[in-house]
C-alpha cells in the first residue's frame, strides 16, 4: 500500500531513515520511527480501524492522543500481548502485529455490522427491558460475546515492574507551556521538582501550534527548558500519566514503559495540574463516520507526524482556534473550507484575507458517506465534498485530578466549559485547564504556581486561545443519528429517551445510557451529554451538575497495579530454621497459616498411619518452633495476664504451666495456649502457631489501655527459639540420651512443669506439655542449635512427626484448634470450660459478654465427639441434620475428622447445638448429598483419664 | 494513601497502621446493664468530621495511638499515645 500520498516529504518528529514494518488486520504496512500506531495507520490511509461497541459501526480516528475513543487494537510484539492497546498513544515498533478488536472478521468487513440495522430496537437500556424474561443469565453469554473490547489471553502474564516511590516538593502534571513555566520557577526557587508528561515529548500543544516563547519557537523553548531543569536536578517522566490523586497529596502515576508499565507513588508538598484541554466533537447526523476528526488532532497529526489527515477538508467550528489548523493544512496544499456557525470574528477576516474560503452562519447537519466520509450537508442544504471533516465543538479542561481531590467543577458559560471551583489545599490548577485565555496567561499562572512571580514568566508573542462557548446542540435533531459517546455508542436519542423515562439526574442518566462509562470515561462526550440533558430538562448545565470523576483517569493494566507482588512476594512464607533438614528427611511441606511446615515425612496419605503409630507406641519428634514464645515481664505481669486470660494465671507457681483461653471483648475464644511462669515476674505464653502476631497486639492493647507501662512489658521471642517436641511413651529415654543437666525423674519434673538447663551444653528450656496425649517434652533451644539437637534426637531413636499426623492425634484426644473447631461465636463454656465464668469475680477481657442472655441461652453450638457408625472416616464440613415436619435444618457441623490410631476407629469433633447435653444421640450428617450417621459422644476418645501422660515402655 | 503521624515513629504511610475503633470509650464495669455493654461493645459514633480514633502501628513500633482526624477530608489534627 502506498502511504506516501498522505505523508509530507519533510517535517514532523519522525525519522524517515528508520522505516518500521507492521501489520494491521493482515495488511502489511510501514511507518517511521517517531510514529504512533495511529499516525502510521492514518498515513496508510486506512479509513476503518475499529467497530463500535454496540452497533458495530465503522470507526476511524477521532483524536490524536488520550482523547481517542474508537481505535483500540489487539497488539502483539514478540512475547508481548496487549488486548486493548490504544493506537494514538502506543509508539509504533518494528514487527508489531495489530488486529481490530470487537469485529467478527476484520474492522473493514465485520460480519456483525448487520447489528446496526436493528438500531431502533436496541436503544439505551434495551436489555433491562428485553432480556428480563425468563432470566437475564440466559442471554448474557451471547450478549457478552457480541460486545466488549479486547479478548484477554489467560495463558499470558503481562510483564510488570515493581512500584516506585518518590517524595518531592513539587509535582507538576503536564509539560505544556504552563507546566514547563511552573517547573522552571520551581527549580529556580530551589524545590525538588517532578515533571510528568504523557506524550513522548515535552511541550504539549506547543508541539503543533505556532508559538514564540523567549524569542524561540515554542517546541524549541520546551526542549531548552527541559535541558536546564534536568541539569538543575528536576526529574522528568515521559510517557507517564497521573491516573489518580489521593489523600494527603499522593499522586499515582502510570509510566508506559515496556509491557504493563510501572506504577509510581508520589508524595508531593505541592501539586500543579497543568493538564490542558481536549477538544469536543460537534453534534450532527452520522458524526461518528470514519473521516470525522477533531480539528486540533488533525493539526497534531500534520505537525508532529507529517501526516495529512485529509486533502479535501471541511473545518466545522464555532471558535477561532480551529483557524490555525485550517491555515496549516492550506499551507501544505490541502483544499480547505471553513464552516463557521458564527457570523463574524477577527480570525474569519484574517483567513479570508489569506485566501481561505469561509462559510459563515452555517452548521454541518449531517456527514455523508459509508465506510469513510464523502462530504457534509450543511444546515442550508448545501453539500460540500470532503475526505476529512475536522470539527471543533469547544474545549474541555482536564480537571479529573482536581475532582479526585474532592474539588467541585463549576460551569463557566462564557467559555462553555467546566472549570475548577474552589481551591484545594496543596493543589493548583494552571493554564488552559484553569481557563487561561492566552499563552501569556498560561505561562504567568504556571510560573506563579511553581513558586515564582507571574512577572518572571518567560516572555512570549501573545497567542490568544479562543474557547468558543457552550456546546452547540442545534444540529442534534431527531432526524439523524447523532453520536454523543462514541466509545459506548450513546446517541442523542438515547439521552432524550432517558429523560422521557425520568432518568433526569446526571448520575441516573449516566447509568441508564452508559454515557461516559467507557474506558475513556467520556472525555469527549460528557459535556455534550450534559448540554443535551439541559436541552431536554430545561435546566442549565450549572444546575444539573456533573457526574463524579473517579480514578483511574486512564485504564491501567492490572499487572502494573500488581507490580512485583505476585506469589511469595504477595504472601511471603515464613520458613522454619531447619527447613533444609526436613527436606532431607523427605518431608512434604505445606503452608499452615503463613508458615511452610512438614505435613508428613513422605506422601501424606501413606505416612500418617506410620507416624501416628510411632507417636502412640514409641517416640516421635515434631518441629513445633512456630508455637508462640511471648514473654510478659514485670511486677504487673500477673495482673495483665489475669486480665487478658479467661483462665487465671496469677495463681500459677513458678516453674509450672497452665492451659488457658484468651477471649475477645465479645466473649469469643480469641486464642488458646499454655502459659509458663518462668519466674514470679516473668511469664512465657506459648500461643497457637498462626496467632502470635495477633496475640502480641492483643496483649499490647490491654497493656496500654490500663496498665502502668513501666511495670509490665510484652516481648515476642518466637523466632529466636526453635522448639522440638519429643513425644511418646519412649520419650523420656530418648531425652535422657541428649545429655540434659535436668533431673528427668517424674517426681522432680512432673507433667505441666518446665525446667531451664542445658542439653549437650546448649541452653535449653524443657516443658512437659502434651498435644498428642502421650508423655511429651518440648525442648526449646536457640534456633542455631536446632539442627544438631534434631539429628541427635533422631539418632537416639525418635521418628519425625508431621503436622497432619499431629492433627489426627490431637483430634483423638478431643483437643481443639482455635479457628478450626471454634469460630467467632464460640465461648469457653461451649467447649466445656465454663467454670471460670461462674467462679471468677474480677474483671477480664470478655467477662460481661459471657453473662448476656445469648451467652446464657440454649441452642448454642457446643463441642462434641462424633463416633461414626462403621469404619468410614466422616467428611469434614458435613452438616448435622435436624428434621422437623419434613423440613431439614443444619444444627452444626463436623470440624475435624480422622482415623484414630489409638482407639482403632474413626474419630471426629463437631460443633452441635446443645451438643454437650445430647451425648448418646444418633444424628444424620449430610455432605454434598451423601448421608452419614454418627453418635454424639464426649470429645475425648483416647485415654480420658490422662494415664498415658505418665506411661513408660 | 494517608500519612499518619505516629507519636513514636513520626509520619508514616497508612499501610503500616490498623484502625481499631473509637477512642475514649470507657470500659463499663461487670455489673453494667446489657444495654450499656452493647453500647460499649458494638455501637460506633460514626462521626462525620472531627473524630478521635484508636489506631495501632502494627507494622511499625506496635504501639497504640489516638488520632484526632477528620473523617470527611482525612486531615489529621493530632496524634497522641493511647496511654499517657
Amino acid at each position: 500500500m502506498n502511504s506516501s500520498l498522505r505523508r509530507l516529504v519533510e517535517g514532523g518528529e519522525i525519522d524517515r531513515s528508520r522505516k518500521l514494518e507492521f501489520s494491521f488486520d493482515g495488511l502489511s504496512l510501514f511507518g517511521y520511527e517517531g510514529d504512533t500506531i495511529a499516525s502510521a495507520l492514518l498515513a496508510a490511509d486506512i479509513p476503518v480501524l475499529a467497530r463500535s461497541f454496540k452497533y458495530h459501526r465503522p470507526r476511524g480516528l477521532l483524536g490524536a492522543h488520550h482523547e481517542e475513543p474508537n481505535v483500540i487494537l489487539d497488539l502483539q510484539l514478540g512475547t508481548r500481548h496487549d488486548p486493548n492497546a490504544r493506537a494514538t498513544v502506543e509508539p509504533l515498533r518494528d514487527g508489531m502485529r495489530l488486529a481490530s478488536i470487537h469485529a467478527k472478521g476484520t474492522a473493514r468487513r465485520d460480519k456483525l455490522a448487520i447489528v446496526d440495522y436493528f438500531e431502533r430496537f436496541i436503544p439505551a437500556g434495551f436489555y433491562y427491558k428485553t432480556f428480563m424474561w425468563p432470566n437475564w443469565h440466559l442471554y448474557e453469554p451471547a450478549i457478552r460475546r457480541m460486545t466488549g473490547l479486547g479478548r484477554v489471553d489467560a495463558t499470558r502474564h503481562m510483564q510488570s515492574a515493581p512500584h516506585h516511590h518518590l517524595s518531592v516538593d513539587l509535582c507538576i502534571v503536564g509539560a505544556g507551556a504552563a507546566g514547563l513555566a511552573a517547573a522552571q520557577a520551581g527549580v529556580r526557587s530551589g524545590r525538588s521538582v517532578l515533571l510528568v508528561e504523557q506524550r513522548t515529548r515535552l511541550g504539549g500543544a506547543l508541539l503543533w501550534h505556532e508559538a514564540t516563547i523567549a524569542d524561540s519557537h515554542g517546541a524549541r523553548w520546551a526542549e531548552s527548558v527541559a535541558e536546564s531543569i534536568s541539569a538543575a536536578g528536576a526529574k522528568l517522566l515521559m510517557r507517564t500519566t497521573a491516573v489518580g490523586l489521593y489523600d494527603h497529596n499522593a499522586v499515582v502515576l502510570h509510566e508506559r514503559d515496556g509491557d504493563a508499565g510501572r506504577i509510581w507513588q508520589i508524595r508531593a508538598r505541592q501539586i500543579v495540574l497543568a493538564t490542558g484541554v481536549i477538544e469536543r466533537p460537534l453534534l450532527f447526523g452520522d458524526n461518528d463516520l470514519p473521516g470525522v476528526m477533531l480539528a486540533d488532532s488533525s493539526l497534531e497529526y500534520l505537525r508532529r507526524y507529517a501526516v495529512l489527515a485529509g486533502q479535501r477538508i471541511v473545518f466545522a467550528t464555532g471558535n477561532d482556534t480551529t483557524y490555525a489548523a485550517a491555515r496549516a493544512y492550506a499551507a501544505v496544499g490541502a483544499s480547505c473550507i471553513i464552516v463557521d456557525s458564527r457570523r463574524n470574528s477577527s480570525a474569519m477576516e484574517a483567513a479570508r484575507a489569506a485566501g481561505l474560503e469561509v462559510i459563515v452562519g452555517e452548521r454541518v447537519e449531517r456527514a455523508l458517506g459509508g465506510q469513510r466520509i464523502r462530504g457534509a450537508r450543511l444546515s442550508s442544504g448545501m453539500t460540500l465534498s470532503a475526505d476529512l471533516l475536522a470539527v471543533s465543538g469547544g474545549w474541555t479542561p482536564l480537571i479529573h485530578l482536581y475532582c479526585h481531590a474532592r474539588g467541585r467543577a463549576r460551569w463557566d458559560p462564557q467559555r462553555g466549559a467546566l472549570l475548577p471551583g474552589e481551591a484545594r489545599p496543596g493543589l493548583r490548577v494552571v493554564g488552559s485547564a484553569n481557563g487561561a485565555r492566552s499563552l501569556s496567561e498560561a505561562l504567568a499562572e504556571g510560573a506563579e504556581a511553581g513558586g515564582g512571580n507571574a512577572a518572571d514568566a518567560p516572555a512570549c508573542a501573545d497567542l490568544p486561545f479562543d474557547w468558543g462557548g457552550a456546546p452547540d446542540t442545534r444540529m442534534a435533531s431527531r432526524r439523524y443519528r447523532v453520536w454523543v459517546d462514541l466509545q459506548h455508542d450513546v446517541t442523542a436519542k438515547d439521552i432524550a429517551l432517558a429523560v422521557r423515562e425520568n432518568f433526569r439526574a446526571v448520575e441516573h442518566l449516566k447509568r441508564y445510557t452508559t454515557l461516559g462509562m467507557a474506558s475513556d470515561q467520556g472525555r469527549t462526550s460528557n459535556v455534550n451529554g450534559l448540554a443535551l440533558l439541559a436541552v431536554h430538562t430545561g435546566k442549565s448545565i450549572a444546575d444539573s451538575g456533573v457526574t463524579t470523576f473517579r480514578p483511574p483517569f486512564l485504564p491501567v493494566p492490572l499487572a502494573a497495579i500488581t507490580g512485583a507482588r505476585r506469589g511469595e512476594l504477595q504472601a511471603p512464607l515464613r520458613r522454619l530454621a531447619i527447613e533444609s533438614v526436613h527436606r532431607e528427611e523427605g518431608a512434604e511441606l505445606r503452608g499452615y497459616g503463613d508458615t511452610l511446615r512438614p505435613a508428613a515425612y513422605g506422601p501424606v496419605a501413606d505416612s500418617m498411619l506410620r507416624e501416628c503409630t510411632a507417636a502412640r507406641t514409641g517416640c516421635v519428634i515434631l518441629d513445633a518452633s512456630t508455637l508462640g514464645k511471648i514473654e510478659v515481664l514485670g511486677p504487673d505481669a500477673p495482673a495483665l495476664l489475669d486480665f487478658v486470660f479467661y483462665t487465671r494465671m496469677s495463681t500459677l507457681l513458678p516453674g509450672r504451666l497452665r492451659y488457658g483461653l484468651a477471649l475477645t471483648e465479645s466473649g469469643a475464644i480469641f486464642d488458646d495456649g499454655v502459659v509458663l511462669r518462668a519466674a514470679p515476674e516473668r511469664f512465657v505464653i506459648s500461643c497457637s502457631s498462626s496467632h502470635v502476631t495477633a496475640m502480641v497486639a492483643h496483649l499490647e492493647a490491654w497493656r496500654e489501655d490500663r496498665f502502668d507501662l513501666a511495670r509490665v512489658y510484652v516481648h515476642d521471642t518466637t523466632p529466636r527459639w526453635s522448639t522440638l517436641a519429643i513425644s511418646g511413651p519412649d520419650s523420656q529415654r530418648v531425652l535422657a540420651q541428649l545429655d540434659p543437666d535436668i533431673d528427668l525423674d517424674d517426681a522432680a519434673f512432673p507433667h505441666m512443669s518446665a525446667r531451664v538447663g542445658s542439653i549437650f551444653g546448649y541452653d535449653a528450656r524443657i516443658a512437659r506439655v502434651s498435644f498428642t496425649g502421650e508423655r511429651c517434652y518440648e525442648v526449646s533451644v536457640a534456633a542455631s542449635h536446632a539442627e544438631e539437637i534434631w539429628r541427635r534426637t533422631r539418632a537416639a531413636g525418635a521418628i519425625p512427626l508431621g503436622v497432619e499426623a499431629l492433627s489426627a492425634l490431637r483430634c483423638e484426644k478431643g483437643f481443639i484448634l482455635v479457628g478450626v473447631e471454634t469460630d467467632g461465636e464460640t465461648m469457653p463454656h461451649d467447649i466445656g470450660m465454663g467454670r471460670a465464668r461462674e467462679t471468677r469475680t474480677d474483671s477480664y477481657v470478655g467477662d460481661r459478654s459471657l453473662q448476656t442472655p445469648a451467652a446464657r441461652g440454649t441452642g448454642r453450638r457446643q463441642l462434641v465427639g462424633i463416633a461414626a457408625d462403621g469404619d468410614t472416616v466422616l467428611p469434614v464440613g458435613a452438616h448435622a441434620l435436624h428434621r422437623d415436619a419434613g423440613r431439614r435444618r443444619s444444627i452444626g457441623w463436623i470440624s475435624s475428622s480422622h482415623w484414630g490410631v489409638g482407639v482403632g476407629r474413626p474419630v471426629a469433633l463437631a460443633m452441635i447445638e446443645d451438643g454437650a447435653s445430647r451425648h448418646g444421640e444418633s444424628l444424620e450428617f449430610e455432605h454434598f448429598g451423601t448421608l452419614h450417621r454418627g453418635t454424639l459422644v464426649a470429645p475425648c476418645f483416647y485415654d480420658p483419664s490422662g494415664a498415658r501422660l505418665h506411661v513408660r515402655p | 494513601m494517608q500519612i499518619l503521624p505516629c507519636p513514636y515513629c513520626g509520619p508514616r504511610s497508612d499501610a503500616e497502621f490498623h484502625y481499631v475503633g473509637d477512642a475514649d470509650k470507657p470500659r463499663p464495669s461487670r455489673d453494667c446493664s446489657d444495654e450499656q455493654w452493647v453500647q460499649y461493645l458494638l455501637m460506633r459514633r460514626n462521626a462525620r468530621g472531627a473524630a478521635r480514633e484508636l489506631w495501632v502501628h502494627r507494622s511499625g513500633c506496635g504501639r497504640w495511638l489516638v488520632l484526632v482526624r477528620d473523617t470527611v477530608n482525612h486531615e489529621v489534627q493530632a496524634a497522641e499515645p493511647m496511654n499517657r
